[in-house]
């Protein structure tokens, strides 16, 4: 009896340890880059353009770009995604066809984000004669968060209890009519708990920005989104491995990592924040 | 009455359109990376192509495409990462499903999907800062930008998947199969070891699949960090170059419409087939699992 007693504290033991190690990990990345990269974070940093061959001023371009790179995006794969989850939660019967459709959507999920690159080279720099351009950029991102955004949208639509569908197809309303006023403002705060969940992801990509848009430096702003951009990811990269005095540039690479990761710490926050108030008032 | 028929008919139309966008986005992906790829095979043989291990594709006279070096490269830090990542992630998944406190839970799952979040370029960054000097340090190499490092990284990043979805698995293992399993008068953990853990072994290895997928298609940590050596790697130590940073590191110079443009496609294809793969393996037991348990 005293051995099984041994055992389970030893295994339990064990599986703490593990569970303490993947949060150590992530704090030591955080720890770093924090107490690192706050040095190099100033108000010039934020708001100056990047000098003398980027050995020295700031990002603002590059925080410029990822914005409204992100904002394409997110004008593609919302719309189209949110109505994806709309057809599997609500019209869609369960079918050969149906099931098709979810597959296709996890195997989405799976698919190497440099991929996603090459279809953009295709599809739009070369084959919609979009050029390498914020648009180009823009709309390969969304191709990438679309899975992210119809499996988290559809499963807020399904949160929502079937009597509410019920309710409003009883008082002669159509089923678009029911659907409207009565199952997506319920489901709108899951769906935009997923929807910036994804869209953050797609800020913090670089794969498949590499070819479609993203530029090593410019000394302006993109005036249209015909243009190319400069993005914090892609910065980062180039600081840390592109650039002619990688070890003088460090302070500005940890500064950029910092302000990227601030990014999109905010926008995780802010999703996981909701989701929690959201469950806490959902109690149907 | 008739027209708020025809309304819905279309409003139904065009929900079905995007519903079915994912389909074409998927098969489109795939067309157009094999039909460009297979263009390749015009000036190169297919197993040339395949089991020939020198790839110098700008060579004057006489270029080469062999991607085998490649591949065992992608394998070789993939198979690192899996090493780390699984048992370090299944241990974490069933103390955070079977052990922890609610509270504790509520700590521990935001800091996974927390540690989801962070961007590849910036895992590549630390790996740059932190885990490449403590790899040369701790084994007297010259260079930490090596197989080792982008197994280390691509380990950090596989984690969150391997663990969200392993204790989805064992979460939903039915509380009678413990409670059964206390009621024969063994503890927590032989309950946990024996019967919990088995039942949820579907959702387990669907998890270490996706893990698996995830380390295969990552591009920016290995590019950063593994030292995009060409040659055939032969241990831990020495740098290699990967299928998806081969594509990130030439995509950009190449002339369109060359045999080396069409062969980046075609390694493209090869990496497609392999996540394809892989999650189609990882369906296929999750599916399993459905149909045993109604």
């Amino acid at each position: 009896m005293k051995q099984t007693k041994f055992n389970e504290m030893m295994g339990f033991g064990i599986l703490g340890l593990s569970a303490f190690m993947v949060m150590l990990i992530l704090c030591i990345i955080i720890f770093d880059i924090v107490i690192r990269g706050a040095g190099a974070i100033s108000l010039q940093f934020l708001v100056d353009f990047p000098k003398d061959g980027m050995t020295r001023g700031g990002i603002f371009p590059a925080i410029v770009g990822t914005f409204l790179v992100t904002i394409i995006t997110a004008f593609f794969s919302v719309p189209v995604g949110v109505s994806a989850a709309i057809y599997l939660s609500e019209y869609a019967k369960e079918g050969r066809l149906t099931r098709l459709i979810r597959s296709s959507i996890r195997n989405l999920a799976g698919v190497p984000s440099i991929v996603y690159g090459l279809f953009g080279v295709a599809i739009f720099v070369g084959g919609l004669h979009f050029g390498t351009s914020m648009l180009s950029a823009g709309l390969t991102l969304g191709l990438l968060t679309l899975p992210w955004v119809i499996a988290t949208s559809e499963e807020a639509l399904k949160t929502v209890p079937q009597s509410y569908r019920e309710g409003a197809l009883a008082l002669g309303a159509t089923k678009w009519q029911s659907i409207r006023s009565n199952v997506l403002p319920l489901a709108f705060p899951g769906i935009l708990t997923g929807t910036i969940l994804g869209l953050s992801r797609a800020a913090g990509e670089t794969a498949p920005i590499l070819f479609t848009g993203v530029a090593f430096y410019l000394p302006k702003l993109p005036g249209s989104i015909f243009n190319q951009f400069m993005a914090l990811p892609y910065h980062l990269y180039v600081l840390s491995t592109q650039h002619h005095a990688i070890e003088q540039v460090r302070p500005l690479a940890y500064g950029t990592t910092l302000v990227l990761i601030v990014l999109i710490l905010m926008l995780n926050l802010s999703a996981i924040i909701l989701r929690y108030r959201l469950r806490k008032k959902l109690n149907w | 009455m008739n027209l708020t028929k025809i309304k819905e008919k279309v409003i139904h139309l065009f929900f079905f359109m995007t519903g079915i966008s994912a389909v074409v986005i998927l098969l489109g992906i795939f067309l157009m990376l094999l039909l460009r790829g297979v263009q390749t095979f015009k000036d190169v043989p297919f197993f040339d192509f395949l089991l020939a291990t020198e790839w110098n594709p700008s060579a004057y006279g006489e270029p080469s495409y062999g991607i085998l070096s490649m591949v065992v490269g992608t394998f070789m830090v993939t198979l690192g990462a899996i090493i780390i990542a699984v048992p370090l992630g299944i241990g974490a998944a069933a103390y955070i499903a079977d052990v922890a406190s609610p509270k504790l839970r509520e700590i521990l799952k935001p800091v996974i999907e927390i540690l989801a979040g962070i961007p590849s370029v910036v895992i590549g960054f630390i790996g740059i800062v932190l885990v490449g000097p403590l790899i040369a340090k701790t084994f007297g190499l010259t260079s930490g930008l090596n197989a080792l490092n982008g197994s280390v990284l691509l380990a950090v990043m596989s984690l969150p998947t391997i663990i969200s979805i392993s204790e989805d698995a064992i979460r939903g293992v039915p509380k009678d199969y413990k409670e059964a399993s206390y009621a024969l008068g063994a503890n927590r953990w032989t309950t946990l070891i024996r019967v919990t853990l088995p039942a949820a072994i579907s959702g387990i290895v669907a998890s270490v699949m996706l893990g698996i997928g995830r380390a295969i298609g990552e591009t920016m940590t290995v590019l950063m960090v593994t030292g995009n050596s060409l040659a055939m790697p032969h241990s831990f130590f020495d740098s290699v170059r990967t299928m998806t940073a081969t594509i990130a590191i030439e995509l950009g110079e190449v002339p369109y419409g060359t045999t080396h443009y069409y062969a980046l496609f075609a390694v493209a294809t090869i990496l497609f087939l392999m996540s394809f793969i892989v999650n189609l393996v990882a369906e296929l037991v999750t599916a399993k699992r459905r149909r045993v348990r109604v």
